[in-house]
């Protein structure tokens, strides 16, 4: 047959996963970003003492797919004096950054997009912080000082955690010893527990510095400003404020996802190497099929027709994922197949929880303002960070190379890293007293602003 | 001496509109900034304007009382309590005792929703979203013990000259002690969200700090004034109504930073509902309304009254020449007075504590431009 | 075969992309076009198959230093030059350094072509799985036999660091 077309097959026989996962990827993470919309909206409403929607589809599920649609309908407006090409390009450049960060994770021992790449983690960091461009893009093209502004906040903030954040997670990887995603996840099996439990300090930093690079509150000042300051995406309206947003909601499953991958086990259930908690195993079947039972259960009872049969579509796509995950456990030919079904949904609880600690924080927590922030970050995060590195490494070099039991050595550089961040905040308080934010005026103002 | 700053532009205004989450109502501020820092505030006030005062000019006295609900409209019977006090010195009449008692419990109740809603809003401009639908759920209930009693939950027009119109319905001791028993658990829940939050005390220690010198030069009132370190508070220095028959503190700050003002207001929350809790338990029986004729015609003179509303001194200034209809009546509004010390405390701080400023002085615009 | 596409199309990009950008007259479409000459040769690396010196472009050239300059931009009138000529003075002498440039370029390529194993433009990827992981690889390296070169850069730029924030304190 025709060269070309020779190789163009080839291609595909050898690359049709990649694509396939890619493809799923583009088309289901929006969704996704949607629905977690939807789950902070409701959550919120919980803390709140109030029901959240409630209108849109049972119980307000369908809510994110009217959102979309209302939002795909707006009039696009495009400011007069703004730059067409970057203002068309910054929306685009953050979620295309989200995106193709997230090709870089692995889901489960054999669900990944990318072959695991040797750089798999520093792959996603990387390449999620290319969003970093999408703000100040953004910012420049809304062609307003206020909102030039804003952006040039927000960047600040975000590379400022991304330090503290880099090297928190080079703890972790000092324990894992490799940057591949399979095999950091490998190591945690091996050592039989979570690096979270090894390594708390670092986790916790990168939580913090997480919450700060995809501007949650406590660090939403960027965008909650905008009441004063335009903020960078003052000047979006309609599908293109649409992908930033989804994007900031794409960037919190990714940094979800590399916490999860390096801190909490991937797709490991909890106590994977212990024999008597093998019948873990069973929950993710057993929970889809609550899930789904329920959904039956709840299917009679909607008053509309539509939402009957969307509560009918739900039970019967947990139906469907029940047997793809029950079948290897019942049929013994396919037990190998277990930790990979299995594990995607350990992940996905993962990043579940981590997302939903972030939602918890941001309708807790009053906000920090912007000087504040930059503090924490440079002063207390980054030193605290570098210090927790030293002490991991010297821990991992007192168990490789001098044999210490690898729970104690750990033991002690958490306790080392807790005494410097104690030394740290103690200080800072010293500092922060006398030095409030209000610098009492150089001259004695005798201007008078009231006179004309 | 304008420094320069790295964009070239030295010293600019920025306006926070009068359409603005976080002004509390249409007020206008016009800062003028060195970069970050604020180095001066002019308020523009005037948009909700309605002439309250000339109105009166032109009501009977009767009359006029559901016009004072409108001023402080988060805190309506407080305004109600002031200005049917002054009427009634004017006639010389006095309550009698058991709608002075009454009227303590559904001020003092008063109290506590107008503090809910700054407690709600000012947690909100500071970022944390969670206290607002706290505090409203909290006013929710009172604003039901209102609405059985005198039909409206906002704009009350509970009290009358002379006493009060409607009896306490039966349930109302009831209602108000099952309100007071829970509350200190909810208070308990505000206190946990905030008090030792290190973001919270971070953002409001310190912030927009004023000396009692320049309260008492700009004539500040209210928890501004006292969280500045004067004790100085008109239920206990001029009792009026029933407030010298129970026992309560006044609490005092020492900064009169924002952090104070917020620790005075929840413990005066706290002290209301322990002036409800001893006032229900024995409301004295009796008449409700004094002997006051159907048409009020004060003989001419002048009054001045006032009383401690949850935002400040309330004072009513009133001018009568005899008629059924005042010749003057002159409003004393807390809000405005406390908002002139926004420029004395938004000085030197940053663009993002001006917010916070504003919402501690916790001002009503319809108190502000009557 | 597919060696091929790929590199066309990153080297196709990158020198469209570098062609736009300095002939834009907007600073910040250059720049965004610069961001784009940076990825595609990023690409090349990655099809050589450094997969560390390609997120290291990334991470560094892309997220660092393009930011920086995005920045710089931003904070600087552009009015200025918008209006100004876009072919400087020197337009002979810097015709004259391009064409020698040119020919060094293309003198080396010629020769490239004799050597075995190599193909003309087109060098041949790496097989997978011959070299050992890049980060391990160049991490042995970098901290066993080139240590004290490696010590004086990061002393370098802890002055540069220093010495950026000292004038920064000074003008405020």
């Amino acid at each position: 047959m025709h060269p070309t077309l020779h190789a163009v097959l080839v291609f595909l026989q050898t690359w049709w996963v990649e694509l396939v996962s890619g493809v799923v990827i583009v088309a289901v993470v929006p969704l996704v970003a949607g629905y977690l919309v939807l789950m902070e909206r409701k959550l919120m409403a919980d803390m709140q003492a109030r029901l959240g929607p409630m209108r849109v589809g049972p119980h307000g599920l369908l809510q994110p797919i009217a959102d979309a649609v209302k939002l795909l309908i707006k009039e696009d407006i495009i400011p007069d004096h703004a730059d067409k090409m970057i203002f068309w390009l910054a929306p685009v450049t953050s979620m295309t950054a989200a995106l193709t960060a997230l090709g870089g994770i692995a889901f489960g021992p054999s669900f990944l997009v990318a072959r695991d790449i040797n750089v798999g983690l520093l792959f996603v960091v990387g390449v999620s912080s290319m969003g970093l461009l999408g703000i100040m893009l953004g910012g420049w093209a809304s062609n307003s000082h206020y909102s030039i502004i804003g952006a040039l906040r927000s960047t600040a903030q975000l590379v400022s955690y991304e330090t503290a954040g880099g090297l928190a997670l080079i703890s972790g990887l000092l324990l894992a010893g490799t940057l591949k995603i399979r095999a950091i996840v490998d190591a945690q099996e091996q050592y039989g527990v979570w690096f979270v439990f090894l390594a708390p300090v670092a986790f916790f930093i990168y939580l913090v510095a997480s919450i700060a690079e995809t501007n949650r509150a406590p660090f939403d000042l960027p965008e909650a400003e905008s009441e004063l300051v335009a903020g960078y995406m003052t000047e979006y309206s309609g599908f293109r404020w649409a992908l930033y947003f989804l994007g900031e909601y794409t960037n919190m499953i990714v940094v979800g996802a590399v916490a999860a991958t390096l801190f909490l086990g991937g797709w490991l259930r909890p106590f994977p190497n212990v024999r008597w908690m093998n019948w873990l195993d069973a929950v993710p079947a057993l929970f889809t099929a609550a899930v789904g039972a329920y959904s039956v259960y709840r299917a009679g009872k909607q008053p509309v027709r539509v939402q009957v049969w969307f509560m009918w579509g739900v039970a019967l796509a947990c139906f469907v994922v029940v047997l793809i995950l029950a079948a290897p456990l019942v049929v013994a030919p396919l037990k190998f197949m277990v930790p990979g079904l299995n594990g995607v949904f350990w992940f996905l609880l993962k990043i579940t929880a981590y997302i939903y600690l972030f939602m918890w924080l941001r309708f807790t927590l009053p906000r920090y303002r912007f000087d504040q922030l930059m503090h924490l970050g440079w002063y207390i995060l980054i030193p605290l960070a570098i210090v927790n590195v030293l002490a991991v490494g010297v821990a991992v070099i007192l168990e490789t190379a001098y044999g210490w039991n690898r729970w104690l050595a750990m033991l002690l550089a958490t306790v080392i890293t807790l005494a410097v961040a104690l030394f740290l905040l103690r200080l800072n308080d010293k500092r922060a007293a006398p030095a409030s934010s209000a610098t009492p005026p150089e001259e004695p103002s005798a201007e008078d602003f009231y006179a004309g | 001496m304008q420094n320069q700053t790295l964009l070239g532009a030295d010293e600019l205004v920025l306006n926070m509109g009068p359409q603005h989450p976080s002004t509390h109502g249409v007020l206008r501020v016009k800062l003028k900034l060195d970069g970050e820092r604020v180095r001066g505030t002019e308020c523009v006030i005037g948009y909700l304007h309605r002439g309250v005062e000339k109105i009166a000019e032109n009501r009977s006295y009767q009359q006029f009382a559901p016009y004072v609900d409108r001023m402080d409209y988060v805190a309506a019977v407080s305004n109600g309590l002031g200005y049917c006090e002054a009427v009634e010195k004017l006639l010389n009449v006095e309550a009698p005792p058991r709608a002075k008692v009454i009227r303590t419990i559904m001020t003092e109740l008063q109290r506590i929703a107008s503090h809910l809603i700054w407690l709600g809003t000012h947690a909100l401009d500071i970022g944390a979203l969670t206290p607002l639908f706290y505090c409203f759920r909290e006013r929710e209930e009172i604003l039901k013990i209102f609405e059985k009693y005198c039909g409206a939950r906002l704009t009350t027009h509970a009290f009358r000259i002379g006493g009060l119109q409607y009896e306490a319905y039966d349930s109302f001791e009831k209602d108000v002690e099952r309100f007071c028993k829970d509350f200190e658990r909810h208070i308990q829940e505000y206190v946990d969200l905030l008090t030792g939050n290190s973001i919270w005390i971070g953002r409001t220690r310190n912030v927009g700090v004023l000396s009692v010198e320049d309260c008492i030069a700009l004539g500040a009132s209210g928890p501004v004034l006292r969280a500045s370190g004067v004790q100085w508070d008109l239920r206990k220095a001029q009792p009026y109504a029933a407030y010298d028959q129970y026992k309560f503190e006044i609490p005092v700050g020492t900064n009169g930073d924002t952090y104070d003002r917020y620790m005075v207001r929840m413990e005066e929350m706290r002290q209301s509902r322990l002036i409800c809790l001893q006032a229900i338990e024995k409301i004295p029986a009796g008449p409700i309304l004094g002997k006051v004729g159907k048409v009020l015609k004060p003989p001419a003179g002048e009054v001045y009254h006032s009383i401690e509303a949850p935002k400040g001194i309330l004072g009513y200034y009133i001018v009568s020449d005899g008629t059924t209809q005042p010749y003057r009546v002159r409003i004393r509004p807390p809000s405005f007075i406390n908002l002139q010390a926004l420029d004395k405390m938004a000085r030197g701080h940053l663009v993002a504590d001006v917010v916070a400023i504003i919402g501690t002085l916790d001002i009503v615009l319809g108190e502000v431009d009557r | 075969m597919l060696d091929k596409v790929i590199f066309f199309f990153f080297a196709g990009v990158a020198i469209l992309s570098a062609a736009l950008m300095v002939t834009r007259r907007n600073a910040m479409h250059s720049a965004v076009f610069l961001i784009t000459t940076l990825l595609a040769t990023a690409g090349i690396f990655l099809q050589l198959r450094a997969e560390f010196i390609f997120i290291a472009q990334v991470i560094l050239y892309v997220g660092g230093i393009m930011v920086l300059f995005i920045f710089v931009i931003m904070l600087v009138s552009l009015d200025v030059a918008l209006h100004q000529v876009q072919f400087s003075r020197q337009k002979w002498v810097a015709l004259f350094v391009t064409l020698a440039l040119a020919a060094e370029v293309g003198v080396m390529l010629w020769s490239s072509r004799q050597v075995p194993g190599q193909g003309f433009l087109v060098p041949n990827a790496m097989p997978a799985g011959k070299l050992p992981a890049n980060t391990e690889a160049l991490a042995g390296r970098l901290f066993d036999a080139y240590l004290l070169p490696f010590e004086i850069a990061s002393v370098l730029l802890l002055v540069a660091m220093v010495g950026a924030v000292v004038m920064a304190k000074k003008r405020t």
